[in-house]
């Protein structure tokens, strides 16, 4: 039991992570169509930019919110420069070259910070918390705060806010939201920015327990859009439904069955999920959109 | 000279011409390695295309079949002493089997859920052959012994350069071919409209999962040829990279061209060895690329050229 509870809180935590990828995937995607396979070099700009101006000397909340502005910035650059200019291209297009993007920002990071393993101490201390037999670290209260809050404001935002409802707009017919008057174009450049602050808190508060480097991000991008996939491409609760469901199964499957296997048992069962439900967990059977 | 260029034989031919120009034209021998590496891909790419220039469905997972192509040459021959062209063939017959085995639920799915269904599944195919390092070797991949053939070994760039190129030429003949036959006809039109093939009494399932299996073939000889040219294979061949850098290669030169996917395999294997002499560099010039061709040439060169040639002589 003590065990299945260390399990549970593990899977949780990196799910947590995996679910705001997935979110931000989602927010992307629903506002322009786009699968923005550059969405873990966000996580991963949040993690190396705190950890290095930590290490100047700059103190850890300032670090923090200096390192999201700078993730924020390279989102508005991606969609000004990349996928802007490329408007109206193929889908299998766009994901090339959303992967350049994220193989342009790895090779930048690279020679900005470096190619070492880094952490930062823990935000509350390290003694693990003794919860039925489980040991807790501190850390994953964090993130599961972290994540939450961060899903109740985006809930807020899209649903009592006048911009959040341009963005709902703009994902439920642009034309339409164009022609009452709404700019599109700021909509998607602005999904874009709240996707890379959302990604860079969670490379920040996830950076503790898991260590970044320049290139993590490619794992998290493909992890997080298998999330929002098994959870139904499009569809916010799918997205924080599968991300955690993907955390979950990793950590099981680490501690039952193998560790060796432990991302090939996820992407197992979402290509068992997508065989039954071709269309996700929470997808409408009808949704193509290609 | 329209009907020239229209001839079935006229892509095999340019490309076969190409293949013996080359060959006098490059200087040394690393210039015919490069060369050779370059019609490697291509055939990959060219099986690849059927898939997605001429059928339209995506695959993000195509390495997976290159890299058992490649692993099939190097433990077949290392375990049971198989001869290399024996574990070839039977690295694209399993490669075969397997597409077939999982094309039809895969296949099933639209879009991006087509998309990360191949994706896991090649990235399931990259993890068993990084994992199971008895027989592969594990992360730091294993060396792929020498081909003999009637007790001629078979080395040099040189040689490579015109095996490889003779393969890429009937590569491509058979792919002309296909996209001329019933299969070729029924596989644009499931492309145009899935409901009006169907309509018109086209059994879609079927003909996705054959594409997808001769696709899957192509990739796997590929993936033998470059472990025999290379002496040496490494689970980056199947990893979810190469699987991206194929289907570059597919948009690239040109969804639908075959000319094209020899156009896209050399820029994406050339361009690279230019950038390693940036260094740390290489892969933000690398990034930076992809972007800018996509960008700048988004239906692929050689339909971009095509269409620019027709404008010029109306």
């Amino acid at each position: 039991m003590a065990e299945f509870l260390q399990f549970c809180v593990s899977g949780l935590t990196v799910g947590a992570v995996y679910a705001l990828v997935a979110l931000g995937f989602t927010i992307i995607y629903n506002a322009s169509d786009v699968v923005n396979f550059a969405q873990g070099e966000f996580v991963m700009i949040g993690g190396m930019a705190t950890v290095f101006l930590t290490a100047a000397g700059v103190p850890l909340p300032l670090a923090a919110l200096i390192a999201i502005a700078a993730a924020m910035v390279v989102g508005l650059a991606l969609h000004r420069l990349a996928i802007e200019p490329a408007r109206g291209a193929s889908p299998v297009t766009l994901i090339i070259i959303t992967i350049g993007a994220s193989i342009f920002l790895r090779g930048l990071a690279q020679v900005v910070f470096d190619r070492q393993f880094h952490s930062l101490p823990s935000f509350s201390g390290d003694t693990p918390i003794q919860f039925g037999g489980a040991a807790i670290l501190p850390q994953s209260f964090w993130v599961l705060a972290g994540a939450g809050i961060i899903v109740l404001a985006l809930w807020a935002f899209f649903n009592r806010t006048l911009l959040g409802k341009a963005v709902l707009a703009t994902a439920a017919n642009r034309l339409a939201a164009r022609l009452v008057g709404i700019n599109t174009s700021f909509v998607v450049g602005f999904s874009f920015v709240v996707s890379a602050a959302i990604g860079a808190i969670a490379g920040i508060l996830v950076t503790p327990i898991t260590l970044t480097s320049y290139d993590i991000g490619t794992l998290l991008a493909l992890k997080g859009f298998a999330a929002a996939m098994l959870g139904g491409m499009g569809n916010p609760l799918g997205a924080i439904v599968g991300g955690l469901a993907v955390g979950l199964l990793e950590a099981f499957g680490a501690g039952y069955l193998s560790s060796t296997y432990k991302d090939a048992i996820a992407f197992i069962v979402i290509l068992g999920v997508l065989f039954v439900m071709p269309g996700g967990l929470f997808g409408r059977a009808s949704v193509e959109r290609v | 000279m329209q009907a020239l260029f229209s001839h079935r034989l006229a892509v095999p031919l340019v490309i076969a011409a190409l293949v013996v120009a080359l060959s006098f034209a490059l200087p040394s021998s690393f210039y015919l390695r490069v060369a050779a590496l370059v019609w490697i891909s291509a055939i990959a790419v060219i099986g690849l295309n059927l898939l997605m220039g001429y059928a339209g469905q995506v695959s993000l997972g195509h390495a997976g079949f290159f890299g058992l192509g490649a692993y099939a040459v190097a433990v077949l021959p290392a375990q049971f002493s198989l001869h290399p062209l024996l574990a070839a063939l039977a690295g694209a017959l399993v490669c075969g089997l397997i597409a077939f085995a999982v094309g039809r639920p895969i296949l099933k799915l639209k879009g991006h859920y087509l998309a990360v269904a191949t994706l896991g599944f090649g990235i399931l195919i990259a993890m068993a052959i990084s994992n199971e390092s008895w027989l592969t070797g594990g992360p730091d991949g294993m060396p792929v012994s020498r081909m003999t053939l009637f007790g001629w070994r078979v080395r040099g760039a040189e040689t490579w350069y015109w095996i490889t190129g003779g393969l890429l030429v009937v590569g491509a003949w058979i792919a002309v071919n296909l996209v001329a036959s019933p299969t070729g006809r029924a596989l644009r039109a499931l492309h145009d409209s899935e409901v009006a093939a169907r309509v018109a009494g086209i059994d879609v399932a079927r003909y996705k999962v054959r594409v997808f299996v001769i696709s899957a073939v192509y990739a796997s000889v590929a993936g033998s040829a470059l472990a025999l040219v290379n002496g040496f294979v490494t689970p980056e061949t199947a990893n979810f990279l190469h699987s991206i850098e194929l289907v570059t290669m597919v948009v690239v030169g040109g969804m639908g061209s075959i000319l094209g996917s020899v156009a896209g395999a050399a820029i994406l294997v050339v361009l690279p060895q230019l950038l390693t002499t940036f260094h740390e560099y290489e892969h933000m010039l690398l990034g930076l690329m992809m972007m800018v061709i996509m960008i700048v040439l988004r239906s692929g060169i050689v339909p971009s050229l095509a269409a620019l040639f027709q404008r010029r002589r109306k």
